[in-house]
């Protein structure tokens, strides 16, 4: 399915997702392997559903048929009617917190200090203490350079400070696959850099990576897969290297002119 | 100004009869009223327009009318039909009303928060109520400030209706004064009672309001 086999197992399993919104189908069947330690770029003009299909991942739109399985637990299924079926509740959840996930817009907790947004879900999902999170948020705030912002409060973060406290906090529940909903496109040009940066780390630490991108050059440079979506199907998936040196499809072709 | 020294027992009396009221009042109608909103927004669609009804009703009638049927009309209504004295009647028909009055304010708060945060909290893992006790209430609070302190300084003078039911608040205790000695003096010091009580209650709000804005830029 994803033109890349990369020899290791699959971590999420999107098959054949439909979406529409008020009878404007927004995904027309999307099928995606993500397998351990890829890092996926998924590209594509705006309103291709690139990002729509990564929030029916994780729950936050919920699809109208089609299958997510992840590492092997079945998120959603479509029954013999054709409708799709969640697990229950408690399992849903459980599956969810397998992934985790940075948005555009941050959405960091605005009453929580730094520190406190990453301990925050640590402490309410998992039951830890503080004393038990607080060596681990301390680290990862290290990690994305900004301990010594621990008791700031949001509002007072540049766009890629908070962005990198967003990575930390979706850190902090130790996840095994991260999403980012284009976490460059609400940022001036010049903070873009550290949040790459960032998110260059985590790639080098083998993270499983789906991240839904206008930035080409992450693309390239640290993607394996480069995923391109238009209309709402996936029309290519190749290794990134494969996917830039032969763009013969002309709906690709004309998007990367017009992105370079 | 002795004079106005010798009234300050019986209107003191009286004070206490209101703040009594309003604090009761407060501590009912607050839990109450963020019930209700939550009830009011829950996607039981059912409950939902039981608590609308319900806000329609309190809203839509004199709080008067309200102390009223509850003391007077109440006992004599099936099933639910129990005498109260005149002090619970008076509680238990502002704690109803208020709450109702609450209920929209926090509503408005609630739905003033951003969707962001409830996808914030979801994908982090945390379950509804979790979100709403840990994420979106917390935030809610700093927007209804000033309409619940507006509530909350309205309630001080609503409580002179209870002289309705005969009941000797700040107010009543005052008139008692001006018909016995037919001087409107006892008025003056009335009103520079309620004057102090929501005074008090402005400063605190002011207050609450500066600690709740610290985490903005």
């Amino acid at each position: 399915m994803t033109g890349n086999d990369m020899g290791t197992p699959v971590m999420v399993q999107a098959r054949d997702i439909r979406k529409a919104f008020n009878g404007n189908e927004v995904l027309k069947g999307v099928s995606l392997d993500i397998h351990k330690g890829e890092v996926m770029a998924v590209i594509g003009p705006s309103g291709s559903g690139k990002s729509t299909f990564l929030r029916c991942l994780n729950h936050l739109e919920v699809i109208d048929s089609g299958a997510v399985v992840v590492e092997g637990q079945t998120l959603v299924s479509t029954d013999a009617q054709g409708h799709a079926q969640y697990a229950p509740e408690a399992q849903m959840r459980a599956i969810l917190r397998r992934m985790g996930m940075v948005f555009q817009g941050f959405n960091l907790f605005p009453h929580l200090s730094v520190i406190d947004n990453i301990t925050e879900a640590p402490m309410v999902v998992k039951g830890l203490t503080r004393e038990q999170i607080m060596p681990k948020a301390q680290e990862l705030l290290r990690k994305v350079g900004l301990l010594e912002k621990a008791d700031a409060y949001p509002a007072r973060l540049s766009g890629g400070q908070k962005q990198r406290v967003a990575i930390a906090r979706a850190l902090a529940m130790e996840p095994d696959i991260m999403l980012f909903d284009e976490p460059t496109s609400a940022l001036d040009p010049e903070l873009t850099g550290e949040v790459l940066r960032t998110m260059r780390q985590l790639a080098e630490e083998h993270m499983t990576m789906l991240v839904v991108t206008h930035e080409m050059g992450f693309a390239r440079e640290v993607a394996n897969t480069v995923v391109f979506m238009d209309q709402g199907a996936l029309i290519e998936a190749k290794p990134a290297r494969a996917f830039f040196e032969d763009c013969s499809h002309p709906r690709i072709r004309s998007f990367l002119d017009n992105m370079l | 100004m002795d004079y106005v020294i010798s009234m300050l027992g019986p209107l003191s009396n009286g004070a206490l009869v209101t703040l009594k009221l309003f604090f009761i009042t407060l501590a009912l109608s607050v839990p109450l009223g963020l019930a209700l909103a939550l009830a009011r927004i829950s996607r039981f669609k059912a409950l939902a327009r039981f608590v609308e009804a319900y806000i329609w009703l309190m809203r839509g009638t004199p709080l008067m009318l309200q102390l009223l049927f509850i003391y007077f009309a109440l006992p004599f209504v099936p099933v639910i039909g129990v005498r109260l004295p005149d002090f619970p009647s008076a509680v238990v028909a502002f704690a109803l009303n208020y709450a109702a009055y609450f209920a929209e304010i926090f509503r408005a708060g609630i739905q003033s928060v951003d969707r962001g945060q409830y996808e914030g909290a979801k994908v982090l893992g945390l379950s509804y109520s979790q979100t709403m006790r840990r994420i979106v209430l917390p935030q809610m609070v700093r927007t209804i400030l000033p309409p619940v302190s507006n509530e909350t300084i309205t309630l001080v003078k609503d409580t002179s209706l209870i002289y309705v039911l005969a009941l000797n608040d700040l107010l009543r205790a005052a008139r008692g004064i001006v018909q016995r000695d037919f001087t409107t003096t006892p008025f003056v010091v009335a009103a520079a009672f309620y004057l102090l009580m929501t005074l008090v209650l402005t400063w605190g709000f002011n207050r609450l309001e500066k600690r709740y804005a610290r985490y903005d830029a």
